[in-house]
């Protein structure tokens, strides 16, 4: 059982800043870490590999630094990372970021399964699980709670409902995305770390992966951020003045006012 | 400060750290409420490799010395003084073997210990034998093949969960400290049995446990050492391993003057954060500077014994008192500095503070280990006259 983890590196301390012009994240910090329902991913291909066998790869679209979180993949136990890296993907919307992916799943040869993480903790759209598997035409499950049991060509999964689950079956290969409730992601070794600091991972940019550059990037990408604005804050602030009493009086006045009493 | 670790080392220490936040600090608060012992954190860190480090490579281990042992030791400590020390005392438990075990002994215990498989423990002190280690009354009689072992050893850390013991007892009475011999006794031999757990004020993720021993039939292959090193051993065992308390009382020093600081800052009294008071300021100040002498003290220890010092009694028990007093003292105005809320078992400090105090007794008392550095001292001038 041949499994690809899409893992995306995302900043581990939140102090988020939009840029005013762009409208677009300003990245960069040291605190980078693996979006934690990747972590889950990885998990689960883990255990699919101790169980069924075969090999778990780590693939990542992004800067040069997340080099970092696959080498954290290899020291989990991932057999193999790679990522896609080119200037040209600076700003890709979740389909451009999508087909660079399946591009370079094609590439890396078709495997039994893709797992994604349910949504990251910076985009937060959800859209590069579905959209990857409509790219590389196989079948998608989102939001899969727990994976009960792997048969030939085939995949039984529970994926989380509003209330309950429902119970899926779905042909081998395709791809799948987790939440964070199907495992506790594990830690890693010593020896894993030592090891995984030695590793060589596979960096393919855009003509290695065969990407048409008009097609990705922010010039390329079809989806256009057109606003990105924080909620405006409501708390209105109000003091009291008077003697005490006053101020009770005024107190329960205003918290009827507001139907609280 | 820069302490010049290296690759390993940062990388051991960042992994233990991640294991403390992660899996430790959801659970410490239960752990010492519950006083149960943490089979499921010791099994994570065998899995993370944290148990093979101060073992041999030659016995599947990763062959680090006292200095990786602190770093763990301190990182552990910084989050649950208790867990640290299930995770010290069964280093403690494996030194025997690892500094005077014969070759067949290692191979056949070292690896276990090294991938968490069964725990180790160190067995000296008994009711009439706590500072005045000599004084044991547990004896070893040998009889053909085997030593016949009688006798209670009492406030065992790592009691009834270890499978392995390092048990110091009499194998000649007559002699003294020169009649006592190390032997490793295996949980499950008949005979051997485990007395009362013991409630404590402190470290209450850990156990300690009375070791009863009722005409216990031990091979005579068990003997570590030979018969009549017995003291030495657990002398020198102790010399070993008195920095990783040291990094023990480090952490729990680090992690109260962390909660120090934090709420320092978020507390407000008289319309500012109680960290704009100067008195508060200096207190902070003391206990960061206090923190960071012992760090360099124990660091400076432990990387004595690794450098193959013949002899490092003092610079150890130098690291121990001064550490463990430390944290005493930091953790005591930890809790001065959280005021009420200190007190209360809300906020971690109370907890730090209980964990601290242990620090001071065990692996010699503070008082003992100061005879030791005294002793030390005037044999040095008395030996240049
Ligand atoms: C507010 C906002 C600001 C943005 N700003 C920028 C910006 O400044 N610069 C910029 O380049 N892009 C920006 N983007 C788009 C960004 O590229 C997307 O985050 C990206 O396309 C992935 O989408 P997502 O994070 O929503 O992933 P989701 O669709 O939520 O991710 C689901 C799963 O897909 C996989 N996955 C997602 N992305 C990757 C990846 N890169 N590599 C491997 N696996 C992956 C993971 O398994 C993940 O768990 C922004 C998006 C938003 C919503
Ligand atoms: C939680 C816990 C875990 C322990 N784990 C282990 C373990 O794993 N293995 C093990 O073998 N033991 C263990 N011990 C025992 C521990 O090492 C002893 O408790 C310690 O050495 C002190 O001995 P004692 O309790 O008998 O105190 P005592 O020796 O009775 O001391 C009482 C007081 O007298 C002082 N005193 C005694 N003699 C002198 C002296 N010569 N000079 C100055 N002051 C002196 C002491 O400093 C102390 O203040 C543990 C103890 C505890 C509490």
């Amino acid at each position: 059982m041949n499994v690809v983890v899409c893992l995306k590196q995302v900043p581990g301390k939140f102090k988020i800043e939009i840029d005013p012009q762009t409208g677009t994240l300003v990245k960069g910090g040291t605190d980078n870490m693996i979006n934690p329902f990747d972590m889950n991913a990885l998990e689960e291909a883990m255990r699919l590999k101790e169980k069924h066998g075969g090999k778990v790869s780590a693939i990542s679209m992004g800067p040069s630094e997340a080099k970092e979180s696959l080498r954290e993949a290899i020291a989990l136990g991932a057999d193999e990372a790679v990522l896609l890296c080119d200037p040209a993907f600076d700003g890709s919307d979740t389909w451009a970021t999508s087909h660079i992916l399946s591009l370079g799943i094609r590439k890396l040869g078709q495997p039994d399964m893709v797992i994604c993480g349910r949504q990251t903790i910076d985009g937060e759209t959800g859209q590069v699980g579905p959209e990857l598997a409509e790219m590389l035409g196989l079948p998608f499950v989102s939001c899969v709670s727990r994976i009960e049991e792997v048969a030939e060509g085939h995949v039984k999964m529970q994926r989380m409902a509003e209330e309950g689950h429902h119970v899926v079956e779905m042909q081998l290969p395709g791809v799948i995305s987790v939440v964070k409730e199907i495992n506790v992601p594990r830690l890693p070794s010593l020896r894993g770390l030592m090891q995984s600091k030695k590793a060589s991972i596979t960096v393919w940019n855009a003509r290695e992966l065969g990407v048409d550059v008009a097609m990705v990037g922010s010039k390329g990408s079809p989806g256009r951020l057109v606003k990105v604005s924080r909620p405006q804050r409501s708390t209105r602030q109000e003091l009291l003045q008077g003697s005490l009493e006053s101020q009770v009086e005024q107190l329960i006045g205003k918290l009827r006012e507001a139907k609280i009493l | 400060m820069e302490y010049f670790l290296n690759e390993q080392q940062q990388t051991l220490r960042s992994l233990a750290r991640k294991i403390a936040e992660q899996r430790i600090l959801p659970v410490r608060a239960e752990l010492d409420e519950k006083e149960e012992f943490p089979w499921e954190l010791i099994r994570e860190m065998a899995s993370s490799d944290l148990l093979r480090i101060f073992i041999p490579e030659e016995y599947e281990g990763l062959g680090g010395g006292c200095l990786d042992l602190c770093l763990v030791m301190e990182e552990l400590s910084r989050v649950c003084g208790g867990v640290a020390i299930s995770y010290g005392a069964n280093a403690l438990g494996a030194l025997p073997l690892i500094n005077y075990g014969s070759e067949e002994q290692k191979r056949k215990y070292l690896p276990d210990i090294a991938s968490g498989k069964r725990l180790a423990a160190f067995a000296v002190t008994e009711a009439t034998a706590g500072s005045d280690a000599a004084n044991i009354r547990t004896t070893a009689v040998r009889a053909n093949r085997h030593y016949v072992l009688n006798g209670t050893k009492q406030f065992i850390t790592n009691g009834g969960e270890a499978e392995i013991y390092s048990v110091v007892v009499m194998t000649d009475p007559a002699r003294g400290s020169r009649g006592a011999s190390a032997l490793i006794v295996e949980k499950g031999t008949p005979g051997f049995s485990f007395g009362k757990k013991e409630k404590k004020m402190g470290i209450r993720a850990s156990s300690t446990r009375e070791l009863v021993f009722h005409d216990c039939r031990v091979p005579a292959e068990n003997l570590i050492g030979r018969e009549g090193q017995g003291f030495i051993i657990a002398i020198r065992t102790l010399d070993r391993s008195r920095p990783g308390v040291g990094a023990q009382a480090v952490g729990i020093a680090q992690g109260a003057l962390e909660a120090s600081v934090e709420y320092a800052r978020q507390r407000i009294q008289f319309g500012h954060p109680i960290s704009a008071i100067q008195a508060v300021q200096h207190m902070l100040a003391d206990m960061a500077t206090q923190v960071e002498a012992a760090r360099a003290l124990v660091y400076a220890a432990a990387r004595t014994i690794d450098a193959g010092a013949k002899s490092f009694s003092e610079e150890a028990a130098m690291a121990k008192v001064f550490a463990t007093d430390t944290a005493m003292r930091v953790t005591t105005d930890a809790v001065q500095i959280l005021g009420g809320a200190g007190y209360m078992r809300d906020y971690p400090v109370e907890k730090m503070m209980r964990d601290a105090k242990i620090t001071q007794i065990y692996e010699g008392t503070n008082q003992v280990v100061r005879n030791t550095i005294a002793l030390e001292l005037l044999k040095r001038k008395a030996m240049r006259e």
